[in-house]
């Protein structure tokens, strides 16, 4: 278990600095252990773990910044998908309470099967076009950013700032999805 | 959408991340900077300025003003991670108000009567002294409030009272190019209630903005 959290950080280490196939993996290495915490603990909506595993992933990555890299990443993860997971309760209006944990249970490794988000699709198609077409094309196509961008008539430059505004959007509208 | 998908665009936003100190350094800057153009065009200098900057009062105000700041600047720059605290800011900002609170009051027990003690509490500007204070901190409060809300609180009533307690600290440090009082007393009660009053904006406001 602590091997997952070494192999996690150096891969956001890595990821962090740029390394885009390593930072790709952690994500998706998080991803599993996301959808594990989350299966876990609502039992009662399968439907929306896949959800929250997808509104925590956006929140991990904007906020990565404030992951203060000599700390645990999986403190820093495990209390992203908490406060995610608290937040979701709350606008659901659902009252529960979330027992104080350790990492170490975060990082337990049984995982479950990947499933469709719905909310993410819902928060993209209400995106301005532009946005929204770029997002299918880097997700779906594996485009790069700079052919991206050319397909939609942009510079590379300018396309890296429309993703991350898109990305930006999405995580607010996901947050506002039930509210 | 598979999550697969969405971890694809995350890789391919690669738009460089600023940490929290230099976010909250450029905060500041800006903060200090529109406290000054106000105090300049709107409230003054005082006008014996190049007098008092010799004087050791002048610059104990701005020392105990400076330390509530970083006080708030220490709790906020933990409070913005999530899984952190900010205690070390608290401990910060409760010794320096404690010691402020210590020197007024045997500064105004050393005065003749009770008479000299008051005038030493309200001075010449009692009445505008914290609200002074806070409409200078208003313009970093609001930058801090959205710089913090880019970060990751998970404490948003803590978080928004540090920020709040950051700008007013900063704010006041300023406000004393105008400001011409020089008692124990009077810092220790309406400086004092001019940075709290901004954190304690910041935590009223915290609590509904500072959500993600």
């Amino acid at each position: 278990m602590t091997e997952t959290e070494t192999r996690l950080k150096a891969l956001m280490l890595r990821g962090l600095e740029g390394d885009a196939p390593a930072y790709r993996a952690g994500l998706a290495l998080l991803g599993t252990r996301l959808r594990a915490y989350f299966a876990r603990r609502m039992a009662g909506a399968p439907g929306d773990v896949e959800d929250l595993v997808q509104e925590t992933l956006l929140a991990v990555h904007l906020k990565r910044s404030t992951w203060d890299s000599s700390q645990s990443f999986t403190a820093w993860a495990h209390a992203v998908a908490r406060y995610k997971l608290i937040d979701h309760w709350r606008r659901r209006k659902i009252r529960q309470t979330l027992p104080i944990e350790d990492h170490i249970e975060f990082l337990a490794a049984d995982e479950p099967e990947p499933s469709v988000g719905i909310e993410l699709d819902r928060a993209l198609a209400s995106l301005p076009e532009r946005q929204r077409i770029l997002v299918s094309d880097v997700k779906l196509t594996g485009l790069s950013l700079a052919e991206a961008g050319a397909r939609a008539g942009i510079s590379e430059g300018a396309a890296k700032v429309a993703l991350h505004r898109a990305l930006k959007a999405l995580a607010e509208r996901m947050r506002r999805a039930d509210g | 959408m598979r999550t697969d998908d969405l971890i694809n665009a995350l890789a391919a936003d690669g738009a460089p991340v600023r940490p929290p100190p230099r976010r909250l350094a450029a905060v500041a800057a800006a903060g200090a900077l529109t406290a000054l153009v106000l105090v300049l065009a709107w409230l003054h200098p005082r006008h014996d300025l190049g007098q008092a900057i010799q004087g050791g009062m002048f610059w104990m105000k701005a020392l105990y003003t400076a330390a509530l700041g970083l006080a708030g600047y220490l709790a906020i720059e933990r409070l913005s991670r999530p899984a952190a605290g900010g205690r070390r800011g608290w401990w910060v900002g409760g010794a320096a108000l404690a010691l402020f609170a210590v020197a007024g009051v045997v500064q105004a027990m050393g005065s003749p009567d009770i008479q000299a003690a008051l005038h030493m509490l309200r001075g010449h500007s009692w009445h505008s002294c914290s609200v002074n204070i806070l409409i200078l901190g208003l313009p970093m409060l609001a930058l801090g409030l959205v710089a913090v809300r880019g970060m990751a609180p998970t404490q948003p009533v803590a978080a928004g009272f540090a920020t709040g307690l950051f700008a007013g600290g900063v704010a006041a440090t300023v406000y004393g190019l105008h400001c011409p009082e020089s008692t124990f007393t009077f810092v220790a009660l309406w400086y004092s209630l001019g940075v709290l009053l901004p954190a304690a904006l910041g935590a009223l406001v915290g609590r509904w903005v500072l959500r993600w």
